[in-house]
């Protein structure tokens, strides 16, 4: 159906940002690349040397490291979970017809507009805090002791946060995507008397697929990254219970300075983040064709 | 000498090159009190220095510290002062990274800086950084706990009377707990106040040979006296609590006792901010008769980079900024009390601050208690009360502090949080050469 | 709007939204009020009425000037999305419209060039921006985030045009509409909407990038994310000030979302199209 003539136009109207990006992503990816075998302690530039695959393999072996990995997955499949099962119910309700429409919209996605390190410096202090957090006053005006989040439920609590984060950003997507469906589709299901929970999943859930698998993809891509909240919150402890990869690396890099074994560590992520995008790719990509 | 002159000609050469206009030099500071009100004194610095302009580069301790050491390591040149803690200096001035304080002036009298800071700022008797600050820690305790409970506290407690002590003031009814102490994980948290206790329990990090000493049992003394302590007295959330936040808990009243650094005496005792203002007592870091007290030292102290163009104007601020004229302005200006501490001897000869600062004598005794380069009983072959100062400490004082957050929350034992920070130890260790 | 809804059904909607709304919103609300207390009273416990306080808005000005920052935030953040949009429109229409088997591929590579976790990078990008002289200017900062978020604009892009049915662009062309025209005269109008919510989508994520941003920059294009981390964490007692910062930083995205709102729920609701 297209002509030749407007492929090869699409070609070159392509061009441009596979360009730079190609260039954004291998010029950091060799340097990272280059340096990972290197010995090479950002506080100590007389010792350089060449280090085989020592640092990979002692990425590899820290302590922290399978931990680490589990951590990971179970904060973005944790995340996923309630900002996508939340982000469809959130945005369902906003479809409905309300008073003051669009002061609770603008008040439910909110959350996006705070910087990550302000999000999480405020939950840490002001809500969850067991001293004097809201929740703790909360706790004890029905008699309860407060709870000790960071400690009892540390990567719950980390979780939490990020999760409140992008709850907006899914609820959003969500939101849009269901705007596009078509009245006249609805009404006519509805004239058929099928229920709300057949409308749901027969017509509105397929509607919104794409929109999901974008949620998903997106969000997983940031999600892999997680470390300011970390940082901020807990530092990776207690133990290594909210130690995830991003937080190793920043271990390693900005505490270490062993640039090889935050380069190592890089890599490493990399290799996993894609396995991570090919797996989600298998499971949700044909949502894509459609 | 040929080098330095050189380089002085260098600075004649671009101090006329830039006569006709000021010269500006980039600032790197950490966002404390007392950084920002030199921020705001900054006219007096101006009109004497007119062809000098300021500008400034505020952030908190951490990003601070990421931003200045990849600055200087790579040499990006973004900064012409840098502030930086006695952590840094060593460690910088063996790579050559940070240029000698040699021109600070006739009257700056270097020998008034308080030796046991001078020290942890100079390598091979040259001194690299100027303290703008500085700090020790001691016991701050409430009076009026102290004496319900029954007791007096001695001017050097022993750590077995603070355990007694705690014990005795807590009152869970109440919320009010026994003792405050860190918990948060982190090398400048967590690890601050315990490798500084753990000196006091006659523990080091490495022997002379660098090999990790977590399997000795002057640790396991050390971690199981703070674990039992912190679940028989401590605050809840303590595995998450930094300076902040116990200072927030103490404010409020909610600390018999908090072992933290001894700038947190202005606040704790500032009616303005804290409820217990006039309750407030002072003591000594705790020992175990060993020789070694529980404390730990501190100053943030302005440096300047190797590689910087305007060395000769860096100086003349750093001069400034760290002078004996400077406390006295900030006196006149906003009263004794907010001057900096802990840097120079003739502050606390001054009877006018011994007045404004109740806590100013316990401070400088405290200071004077710790030897950065004599930490521990045993001997070591590093510099440093609460940190060693190796390029390799932050990661790895970050990590065996997340092993002992855990032991203080009960998600480990503290024999298996000390085995796992022995093995981490040893291979960091190894890996970073020391241990062949 | 032909849908008949029962005034019950509105209302128990209406308290349902509001009350989640509240939840939600509520952190920041707490930040706002906490920003009108006095240090003292910012950590005396749960209390939503303030003494209305202005002292910490006078001494976070006093600390830092909040124009030059805000400024810089501004350009940095709405600059990079121009410029990415500006890439990524070519390039989204023409995966959305002339597909090929490898489009999904690419549009995966995209992504996937974010995956490099930015501490594991800094040093490399360190002496890269120092060698190019871009460290601690406005417009390294620009070309960064236009690099960074250039993958979610074309994502994003991508799926709204997808949603475009390609029988119109046809029809355009079988009445002999150049490319050109097709693009600038069927296409564009339909997809506004998408784009406007993608430009401020990615506004804000620009606006709150805050690795990048804060590592590159020193004194001179220091956005807004340096002018929080001036204020968080210091010794002493500092959650109002914080707070009242963090609410300068955040007011402006949050007053161009007012606003904007509607565009940015709206999306794709192509009612002529349907």
């Amino acid at each position: 159906m297209a002509t030749r003539q407007t492929r090869t136009l699409a070609r070159l109207m392509m061009a441009p940002s596979v360009i730079l990006l190609f260039i954004w992503m291998i010029v950091p990816l060799a340097m990272t690349l280059w340096f990972s075998f290197q010995n090479y302690n950002l506080l100590n530039p007389a010792n350089v040397s060449f280090a085989g695959l020592f640092n990979y393999k002692f990425f590899i072996t820290d302590p922290a490291f399978i931990q680490s990995i589990w951590n990971t997955l179970v904060i973005v499949v944790g995340v996923l979970l309630i900002t996508v099962i939340g982000g469809i119910a959130l945005a369902l309700l906003l479809d409905q017809p309300i008073f003051g429409q669009g002061i609770v919209r603008i008040l439910i996605i909110s959350p996006f507009f705070v910087m990550p390190p302000v999000a999480a410096l405020v939950w840490k202090n002001m809500i969850m805090h067991p001293g004097y957090g809201v929740l703790a006053d909360i706790n004890k005006f029905f008699g309860l002791r407060p709870v000790d989040w960071f400690a009892q439920y540390p990567l719950l609590s980390i979780i939490i946060i990020v999760a409140w984060q992008w709850l907006p950003f899914a609820t959003l997507i969500v939101l849009t995507a269901l705007q596009s469906l078509d009245e006249e589709q609805k009404e006519a299901a509805e004239m058929d008397g099928a229920n709300f929970v057949n409308r749901f999943w027969y017509l509105t859930l397929p509607h919104l697929a794409r929109a999901i698998t974008v949620v998903i993809l997106i969000q997983t891509i940031f999600l892999l990254g997680v470390y300011a909240e970390i940082l901020v919150t807990t530092n990776g402890g207690p133990g290594y219970a909210t130690t995830n990869l991003a937080f190793l690396i920043y271990r390693t890099a900005l505490l270490g300075y062993d640039i090889g074994g935050a380069s190592a560590g890089g890599v490493i992520a990399v290799i996993l983040a894609n396995i991570v995008a090919i797996f989600l790719m298998r499971a949700v990509g044909r949502n894509l064709d459609k | 000498m040929k080098l330095t002159t050189l380089f002085l000609g260098l600075c004649g050469a671009s101090a006329l090159a830039f006569a006709a206009h000021a010269e500006t030099i980039t600032i790197a500071t950490v966002n404390n009190g007392d950084m920002i009100r030199m921020q705001k004194l900054t006219d007096d610095f101006k009109a004497k220095n007119p062809d000098i302009d300021l500008q400034w580069v505020t952030l908190e301790e951490n990003v601070l510290r990421e931003r200045v050491t990849t600055d200087i390591a790579t040499k990006g040149g973004q900064y012409d002062v840098m502030t930086i803690g006695t952590y840094e200096v060593p460690i910088w001035a063996k790579q050559g990274w940070l240029l000698p304080l040699d021109k600070l002036g006739a009257d700056y009298d270097t020998a008034d800086i308080i030796p046991a800071i001078a020290g942890g700022l100079s390598a091979d008797g040259k001194l690299y950084a100027a303290p703008f600050y500085g700090e020790s820690s001691f016991v701050m305790y409430r009076k009026d706990l102290m004496e319900k409970a029954g007791l007096t506290m001695p001017d050097a407690p022993t750590w077995e009377f603070i355990g007694e002590a705690a014990r005795k003031m807590t009152d869970r009814a109440n919320d009010i707990n026994g003792v405050c102490l860190r918990g948060k994980a982190g090398w400048g948290e967590n690890m601050a106040f315990l490798t500084a206790t753990a000196n006091s329990f006659g523990a080091r990090w490495f022997d002379e040979k660098w090999q990790p000493q977590f399997d000795q049992p002057e640790w396991k003394n050390a971690l199981d006296f703070y674990v039992k302590l912190m679940t028989d007295a401590g605050p809840q959330g303590a595995s998450s609590n930094g300076f902040n936040e116990n200072l927030a808990l103490f404010q409020q009243g909610k600390c018999g006792m908090w072992i933290d650094a001894t700038v947190a005496a202005s606040f704790v005792s500032d009616p303005k901010a804290s409820t217990v203002a006039d309750k407030v007592g002072y003591a000594l870091a705790p020992d175990n008769g060993l020789g070694k007290r529980g404390n730990w030292l501190w100053a943030w102290s302005l440096g300047i980079p190797a590689g910087t163009q305007k060395a000769e104007a860096a100086q003349k601020f750093v001069a400034w900024a760290t002078s004996k004229g400077y406390l006295d302005l900030v006196a006149s200006k906003e009263g004794w009390a907010n001057v900096p501490p802990g840097t120079r001897t003739s502050l606390y000869n001054n009877a006018e601050y011994q007045k404004a600062a109740p806590f100013a004598k316990m401070t400088l005794d405290s200071i004077n208690a710790a030897d950065p380069t004599k930490p521990t009983v045993k001997p070591v072959p590093y510099v440093g009360v609460q940190f060693v100062a190796i390029p390799e400490f932050q990661g790895l004082g970050t990590t065996v502090g997340q092993l002992f957050s855990a032991a203080l929350a009960g998600q480990m034992s503290v024999d298996d949080a000390l085995a796992q920070a022995q093995q981490v130890s040893v291979r960091e260790m190894t890996k970073a050469g020391y241990i062949k | 709007m032909a849908r008949k809804v029962s005034t019950q059904r509105k209302w128990v909607a209406t308290i349902a939204a509001w009350a989640i709304a509240f939840v939600i919103f509520f952190p920041i609300l707490y930040t706002i009020i906490t920003s009108f207390k006095t240090e003292s009273e910012a950590i005396a416990g749960i209390s939503l009425i303030p003494s209305g306080t202005l002292e910490n808005y006078f001494e976070v000005q006093s600390q830092r000037d909040y124009f030059k920052p805000f400024m810089n935030s501004v350009v940095i953040s709405v600059g990079s999305t121009l410029i990415a949009l500006l890439i990524a429109i070519p390039s989204a229409w023409s995966m959305a419209f002339s597909p090929t088997k490898r489009t999904k591929d690419v549009l995966m590579w995209m992504l996937s060039t974010k995956m490099m976790p930015a501490v594991g990078v800094l040093v490399p990008m360190y002496l890269l921006f120092r060698d190019t002289g871009l460290l601690d200017t406005r417009l390294g900062l620009t070309i960064v985030l236009t690099l960074i978020n250039l993958p979610i604009v074309i994502w994003m892009l991508y799926t709204y045009f997808r949603e475009i049915p390609g029988e119109i662009l046809e029809a355009a062309r079988m009445d002999g509409a150049s490319l050109f025209n097709e693009i600038v005269y069927v296409l564009t109008p339909m997809a506004v909407p998408g784009i406007a919510s993608t430009l401020l989508l990615n506004i804000i994520l620009a606006w709150n990038e805050a690795f990048w941003s804060i590592r590159l920059s020193a004194a001179n294009a220091a956005p807004l994310t340096a002018f929080i981390a001036s204020f968080s964490s210091p010794q002493g007692l500092f959650w109002a000030k914080l707070s009242a910062a963090s609410t300068l930083a955040i007011a402006p995205i949050l007053i161009m979302g007012w606003f904007s709102q509607r565009q940015l729920v709206r999306g794709l609701t192509f009612g002529a199209v349907k």
